[in-house]
């Protein structure tokens, strides 16, 4: 290898390390977010013992659940067990791997852009990788040996199939008019024209009803509905492997709120400003700042908007949840898409 | 049917339209109101740091009290245990011997009293059966315990300060 290539390696590692810590500890810190989201909006103050307003709480989480007994049921599958609650984490962390985090960094005379992979097949990844995250969850649904949990596991299963399709056609829409499916070509071309919410209002209302579903978040929680199903597909778990699956949860959550800020909110674009004059202002490095800032910005509101539906709107029916993935998202998701095409071919005319 | 009260309120049936049946604004609402309460003001009150004022007519634990001058007032009567509903208050009596009369105020005194607190159901009944305004229920809580015996409440337990010794 030459000296270049090995320099490629070694930076693209340690951007896998950087954002996979990164996306833990926003994780860890989104459990406290969401208990002190909660105790807030409930008219109370949340955890604030472990440290000042409760910020050491994570740690004293994840200490409670590693201290915790660990059991395997008898007469559940132990392999299947084991990877269950391993693929939803490991597939929770992959996502990540194509979001555009700023504009390069000039470190000494190398440009370092944030992104681990830019991809031409960014969404299709995405979509790809969203929709493994189902097997972990179903695989741990099965092979704990449980009618609840495997219940929950269907539910989990039909629920991201139903709601992966309207999600892929707002999708398209969105690379009609981009005519890439890079996400950094997608921000690019946000940055000088209209963010994409505004020239998609209806995409991104799908889009978000289907993030909600595919991160199992309320009101489409149901694989996980306690008062039917127990727990739902983690029944069976407990320690760590339970906190795993919860953990995959908020790292879903962090990711698709960063996902939808990326295509529909401008990614890293800081709004109103010319980001190319700012940047010769004040430095590359700034501005990658500032960009990196702008982007974990909106992120964190979408995180808080994930908690804020979560206490306000309740959980579905099932049947309900069906009937608005496939008799209303999916149909609204194609006139979107016609509406769109006959748009595009009217303006190329 | 005749109405019993003119307060019955006549439910709406129609059919929901476009706007009302795709939820959104209903939606919008209740977010609406949620995050009004996010800055409302906190209703929890740090209980250990912060303790909540008692009712003034709270009955918690009880005291046996003394007169100014540091003597117990029970006389062992018995009417308080007579008075329980829930029959947690065990006592035994003795006679004043000659020298005790700054430690016991009448000719007959408890030499054993005990309330167990897991009987209690601080009704205030013995409060209000003691002729001698010996016992009281305070405004403290009763603590909790891992042992059965420890909420058994002794006369050492229940008794209150020496006024004189405590000063």
């Amino acid at each position: 290898m030459t000296e270049e290539q090995i320099a490629f390696v070694l930076e693209k590692l340690a951007l896998v390390g950087v954002m996979i810590g990164f996306s833990l500890a926003v994780a860890a810190y989104s459990t406290w977010a969401e208990r002190k989201v909660a105790a807030f909006l409930q008219d109370r103050i949340g955890p604030n013992r472990a440290g000042i307003f409760g910020l050491l709480q994570p740690l004293a989480d994840g200490l409670k659940l590693f201290s915790k007994e660990e059991i395997t049921p008898k007469d559940a599958n132990k392999f299947l067990f084991i990877l269950g609650t391993a693929l939803a984490m490991i597939v929770a962390c992959m996502t990540g791997a194509v979001i555009p985090w700023s504009t390069a960094f000039e470190i000494g005379d190398r440009l370092v852009v944030p992104q681990i992979a830019d991809i031409n097949i960014g969404f299709l990844y995405i979509l790809g990788v969203l929709s493994l995250g189902v097997y972990g969850i179903m695989i741990g649904a099965w092979a704990s040996n449980n009618k609840y949990s495997l219940m929950g596991g269907l539910r989990a299963a039909s629920q991201i199939i139903s709601y992966e399709l309207p999600m892929g056609l707002t999708l398209i829409t969105i690379l009609m008019m981009t005519g890439s499916l890079k996400l950094s070509d997608i921000v690019a071309q946000q940055q000088d024209n209209f963010w994409f919410v505004i020239l998609q209002p209806l995409g991104f209302l799908i889009f978000l009803v289907c993030s909600f579903a595919e991160t199992n978040r309320t009101p489409f929680d149901l694989p996980e509905a306690e008062n039917e199903l127990i727990g739902g597909y983690h029944s069976e778990y407990s320690s760590m492997k339970m906190g795993f699956f919860l953990f995959a949860e908020y790292i879903n959550m962090f990711i698709s709120s960063t996902i939808i800020a990326t295509i529909y909110f401008g990614g890293y674009d800081i709004p109103f400003v010319n980001d190319v004059a700012l940047g010769e202002k004040i430095g590359a490095n700034w501005l990658a700042i500032l960009h990196f800032a702008s982007l974990f910005g909106k992120a964190c509101f979408f995180i808080f908007f994930y908690m804020w539906v979560r206490w306000t709107i309740p959980r579905f029916r099932y049947d309900q949840l069906m009937d608005l993935g496939w008799k209303k998202l999916l149909p609204l998701a194609l006139i979107n898409m016609l509406i769109t095409g006959l748009v595009i071919l009217l303006m190329n005319n | 049917m005749e109405r019993i009260t003119n307060r019955a309120k006549q439910v709406e049936r129609k059919p929901m339209n476009f706007w009302e049946s795709i939820y959104l604004i209903a939606i919008f609402k209740g977010l609406m109101i949620t995050l009004r309460h996010f800055f409302m003001k906190k209703a929890t009150i740090n209980y250990p740091e912060e303790k909540r004022p008692f009712s003034p007519v709270f009955r918690g634990l009880h005291v046996l009290n003394r007169d100014e001058e540091g003597r117990e007032n029970c006389t062992a009567c018995g009417l308080c245990a007579l008075a329980c509903p829930a029959e947690a208050i065990t006592m035994e009596a003795a006679e004043r011997l000659p020298g005790e009369e700054n430690k016991y105020r009448e000719e007959k005194y408890a030499a054993k009293y005990e309330i167990n607190m897991l009987r209690c159901i601080f009704c205030g009944f013995c409060e209000e059966a003691c002729p001698k305004d010996a016992v009281y229920l305070s405004q403290t809580v009763a603590p909790a315990s891992f042992n059965r015996k420890n909420f058994i409440y002794t006369k050492e337990d229940l008794l209150i300060p020496h006024p004189k010794a405590s000063k």
